[in-house]
């Protein structure tokens, strides 16, 4: 056990610090900034991702452990962008009808 | 019987993903499975607010001066926690012992804040059921995630409190260094999960 303790890397956690405060530093100006909704929103999940990314790989020695273990971490990412593309259609959907003007099909009137 | 005897009588083999022990891989796969869970209330909140006509602006309702100091303070402790590590790696169990206080300390500060929060919310009109902005699902869905990462915290902080006799009780070191390192993981985690609900719920 000591040898594992001993055997552990630790990164530079301060550099990480700044790099996490320097992020979230620029997701709030970000916001503010006179850029299109799309591109402010691509810009803050990149951001948020990159943090994300530098608190698996560093705080969690990620990047010192095997690969698989770095597999079964990335799953729920994997899983989480297959649920956003299986409700685009739903949303999709709702969104014409609402900007159509139209009314959803259950308040029509029924036909016999 | 010795303490390896005892060791290897819990876990039998090793691991050769995780080959310190069992338990950093269990709580590996209890944190994949638990991302899952707040993927799925981050993905239906987006699918609801992507499908709502009157969802209001989150900064302008919410505010993001108070969350951002929270997502400093989060920020922090996951540093205490990993310097907590750093020492008992080098031996120093007192040291250890204060950074995981000190970690606790900023989980209890951030449950707090957020209770103010909810409370200044509350009073200005924001409710599970509706709200003076917009879409009454925006209240729904605020209190669902924000108020399942503040349960995951206060979940932390008993957790981090726990270690800190674990690892009084244990005068080796080197004994304790796998359960903090595992503790260490869960709360990166919320630290994690946290930058992502900020950035969904707040910014965007």
């Amino acid at each position: 056990m000591a040898a594992t303790a001993m055997a552990h890397k630790h990164p530079n956690y301060m550099a990480i610090f700044w790099w996490l405060a320097a992020l979230t530093v620029i997701e709030l100006a970000v916001i503010f900034m006179p850029l299109a909704k799309f591109t402010i929103g691509v810009l803050l999940v990149s951001l948020a991702l990159g943090k994300a990314a530098l608190v698996a790989m560093y705080f969690m020695h990620l990047r010192f452990e095997v690969r698989t273990l770095g597999l079964i971490a990335i799953v729920p990412l994997v899983i989480a962008t297959l649920l956003i593309f299986l409700l685009l259609p739903d949303g999709f959907a709702v969104h014409h009808q609402t900007s159509g003007g139209k009314k959803p099909a259950a308040s029509a009137p029924a036909k016999h | 019987m010795t303490q390896a005897s005892v060791h290897a009588a819990i876990e039998p083999a090793e691991t050769p993903i995780t080959p310190e022990s069992w338990g950093k891989l269990g709580m590996w796969i209890f944190l994949a499975g638990d991302a899952v869970g707040f993927g799925t209330l981050l993905a239906s909140y987006g699918a609801m607010r992507a499908t709502s006509a009157d969802w209001p602006n989150p900064y302008d309702a919410l505010g993001i001066n108070l969350t951002a100091f929270m997502t400093f303070l989060l920020i922090c402790s996951s540093v205490t926690m990993v310097k907590a590590l750093e020492w008992l790696g080098r031996g120093d169990r007192l040291r250890c012992r204060w950074f995981l206080f000190y970690t606790a300390v900023g989980g209890a500060l951030f449950v707090s804040l957020q209770a103010y929060e909810w409370s200044k919310l509350i009073h200005e009109g924001l409710h599970i059921n509706g709200n003076p902005w917009g879409a009454s699902l925006f209240g729904t869905s605020f209190f669902l995630v924000t108020g399942f990462h503040g349960l995951h915290v206060t979940g932390g902080v008993l957790y981090l409190l726990s270690m800190i006799r674990y690892v009084t009780n244990r005068p080796d070191p080197a004994a304790s260094y796998n359960a903090v390192e595992i503790s260490g993981l869960y709360w990166h985690f919320v630290d994690l999960v946290w930058i992502m609900v900020f950035t969904f719920m707040y910014l965007l």
